[in-house]
């Protein structure tokens, strides 16, 4: 093997270490460690001038304690599960939203999807903090939805919909889209049109084509566009803590708060470790999916 | 002859006018736009044919076969499938299945499900889909390949899979574009007997897409030869080649020497053909009447011109010319010869000799000769 090929491979995996493996070893640490009111407010810390002994004696300090007290605390355990809920719910309502959108794209002219691709990547291009902010104003009781729906008369007074779960789940929604839409499209656009017309010759009306023939196709954009938008909304912050209520439990603000309120690094680096350990399951079959694509194409 | 007919009788529905045709075409018209795919055209298809649509790409025939699946409709015009007009009945409602030039093969689906898919939209009881399956994967000889899917077979295997779908529904009629286009030359020659085999043995009326001239002869009982939209002639493969009725069917059915010239009748039912200053005229054998003076274009084809170093004793027409090229083609040879006005007349002769023992090479001064009637005289 020559040096070139060699670095090929190697440099991937370098870069996992330097930005994966290492900071999470560091946080791994860091849960395991005590808390303390010092700078860095955790202890111990490792002082390599200490030679093997010292070595030795901060290895033993090291423990579990704050894994059991996330098992202990139902706080932790209601707003995993309380994430668990939210990111499921909204993965689904994005695939609703997200499916008839990919679907119309696919079957547009193909002088427009060049068009309609741009107006799905748009939002990006504006910040995130600032789309979520915008959307405040909207969902507020005396914002543009409020004041549409009084204008209609489809209500008397304002609802209250910022603050509530509601106003997460239209954030989430809103915000993965095109995580949703386009796995989706990339896969629909592949399908060829004959096997709809052979579904059809076959006997089947165009619902039952798409039941049994387009949607099937199109599973493998599903199941990637679902990771790709549950994985992130699993421990979203931004958007929780700025769109929900009081009453929104969700774990990427219960580790906000832990780590910047309570300055509880410790506590916090462990709803981290225990975070990423939830999410390798759905990393894993994540992979797993695009790996079987990736067969079929061949 | 009448005595061999009475034993074996000649498949011929198109001659009898008893017979009442499953497909009828009406003048039908079928237009994108403003383009004209199919231009007032009016056939009738047989019970057990196996009618194939000839032509370049463009000429219509997949839009008239994507009207008989239901995919198109007539923008005028009727057509009639068993005496019925189908124009309203939707694709899935049409006692006719279809075979994809692609195949359309489901990929999520192993061959088993593709085959039972028809039959699983039917009203056919679930316990006589597995019968029937079974008994299409023994006619395309694919009873080991079941559970694999469309990806883990061949291209030969596929298209296989791709027939007996089409076929499991017991269709009326099965539509066939290009069945064999992604076929290497070997195997499609051997799909080509397979698919009259089953057409046969089925007796489904087939009618097949192509743009493959020798396929259209191979299989079909009867070829039409379409351009722009319009049928320029329907016959029996034979006669498509021997006796065709224009100088493009002539030309694209096959090789063929095109001579124009000036006819004058001469004699009972003959005509000479005045094709070149200082050379002998041809002697032709029209079909009909030609009018004195009249501009034709005498076609022959190169199998029907005979090569020799000699001029030829008795031969009605004979050509002085000298060899502009061989085409060695391993069972035949094809000569092209320069003949007076530079004009070049094309001869294939079958290698009965080894190579190295053909007495005739380049520039080689020759003889070309053919008969009174080995040629077809066509009004220009």
């Amino acid at each position: 093997m020559n040096i070139r090929r060699l670095f090929l491979i190697l440099a991937p995996y370098a870069w996992l270490l330097v930005f994966f493996l290492i900071p999470f070893a560091i946080v791994l640490k860091i849960a395991l460690s005590d808390y303390a009111i010092s700078i860095p407010p955790y202890t111990p810390v490792l002082d390599l001038s200490a030679g093997w002994d010292g070595f030795k004696s901060f290895l033993s300090a090291l423990d579990f304690e704050n894994f059991t007290f996330l098992a202990e605390d139902a706080l932790y355990y209601t707003a995993y599960l309380s994430s668990l809920k939210i990111a499921i719910i909204s993965t689904f309502l994005t695939l609703l939203v997200g499916y008839p959108i990919a679907y119309g794209m696919a079957q547009a002219p193909d002088e427009w999807r060049p068009t309609l691709m741009m107006l799905v990547i748009l939002p990006f291009w504006t910040s995130f903090l600032i789309r979520v902010y915008s959307w405040m104003s909207i969902l507020s009781n005396e914002g543009f939805l409020n004041q549409l729906l009084m204008w209609t008369g489809l209500t008397d007074s304002s609802i209250q919909i910022l603050n509530t779960n509601t106003a997460v789940y239209i954030g989430i929604v809103y915000t993965y889209l095109p995580f949703m839409v386009l796995p989706i499209y990339s896969a629909l656009e592949k399908l060829d049109g004959s096997l709809i017309e052979a579904a059809e010759d076959l006997g089947c009306s165009r619902i039952q084509a798409f039941w049994l023939v387009t949607f099937p196709l199109s599973r493998p954009g599903v199941i990637a566009g679902s990771f790709l938008v549950f994985i992130p909304a699993l421990g979203e912050f931004v958007i929780p803590s700025l769109l929900g209520g009081s009453s929104t439990l969700m774990i990427g603000k219960v580790l906000f708060e832990e780590f910047f309120n309570n300055r509880d690094w410790p506590v916090a680096s462990a709803v981290a470790v225990v975070l990423l350990l939830i999410l390798i399951i759905p990393i894993v079959l994540f992979q797993r999916n695009e790996q079987k694509q990736r067969e079929a194409d061949q | 002859m009448d005595q061999q007919s009475a034993n074996r009788p000649v498949f011929a529905p198109w001659n009898d006018p008893n017979e009442k045709p499953l497909i009828r075409f009406q003048n039908v018209t079928k237009k994108f736009g403003e383009f004209i795919a199919i231009d007032d055209l009016t056939l009738d298809i047989y019970r057990r044919e196996f009618f194939a649509l000839l032509g370049p790409s463009g000429c219509g025939k997949t839009t008239l076969m994507r009207m008989l699946a239901g995919f198109e409709k007539p923008t005028t015009g009727t057509i009639l499938l068993d005496g019925q007009d189908i124009a309203p009945i939707p694709p899935n409602r049409r006692a006719t299945n279809m075979m994809f030039q692609s195949y359309a093969l489901f990929p999520h689906l192993s061959v088993w499900d593709n085959i039972a898919f028809g039959l699983k939209r039917s009203d056919m009881p679930a316990d006589k889909i597995g019968a029937r399956v079974e008994e299409m994967l023994r006619l395309v000889r694919l009873e080991k390949f079941a559970k694999r899917k469309p990806h883990q077979i061949s291209g030969g295997q596929r298209q296989r899979v791709a027939l007996a779908r089409s076929l499991a529904k017991a269709p009326k009629l099965l539509l066939l574009d290009e069945p064999l286009g992604a076929l290497d030359k070997k195997l499609r020659q051997d799909t080509q007997f397979e698919l009259m085999d089953i057409q046969e043995k089925t007796g489904t009326t087939f009618v097949i897409v192509t743009h493959d001239q020798e396929e259209a002869m191979t299989v079909a009982s009867r070829v039409a030869v379409m351009d722009h939209g319009r049928m320029i002639q329907v016959d029996t493969p034979d006669r498509i080649y021997e006796t065709p009725n224009s100088v493009y069917v002539a030309d694209f059915i096959g090789d063929v020497n095109i001579i124009e010239g000036t006819a004058a009748p001469k004699g009972e039912g003959m005509v000479a053909i005045a094709w070149a200053e200082g050379q002998p005229e041809i002697a032709a054998t029209p079909a009909g009447q030609v009018a004195k003076g009249a501009r034709v274009h005498f076609a022959i084809r190169p199998e029907k011109v005979a090569i020799t170093t000699e001029k030829p004793e008795g031969r009605a027409n004979a050509i002085e010319g000298a060899v502009h090229d061989i085409a060695y083609l391993g069972n035949i040879s094809t000569y092209k010869v320069e003949v007076a006005g530079g004009r070049m007349i094309k001869a294939q002769v079958a290698n009965d000799r080894r190579i190295s023992r053909r007495d005739i090479s380049w520039d080689d001064r020759v003889w070309l000769s053919f008969t009174d009637t080995a040629g077809v005289v066509l009004l220009s």
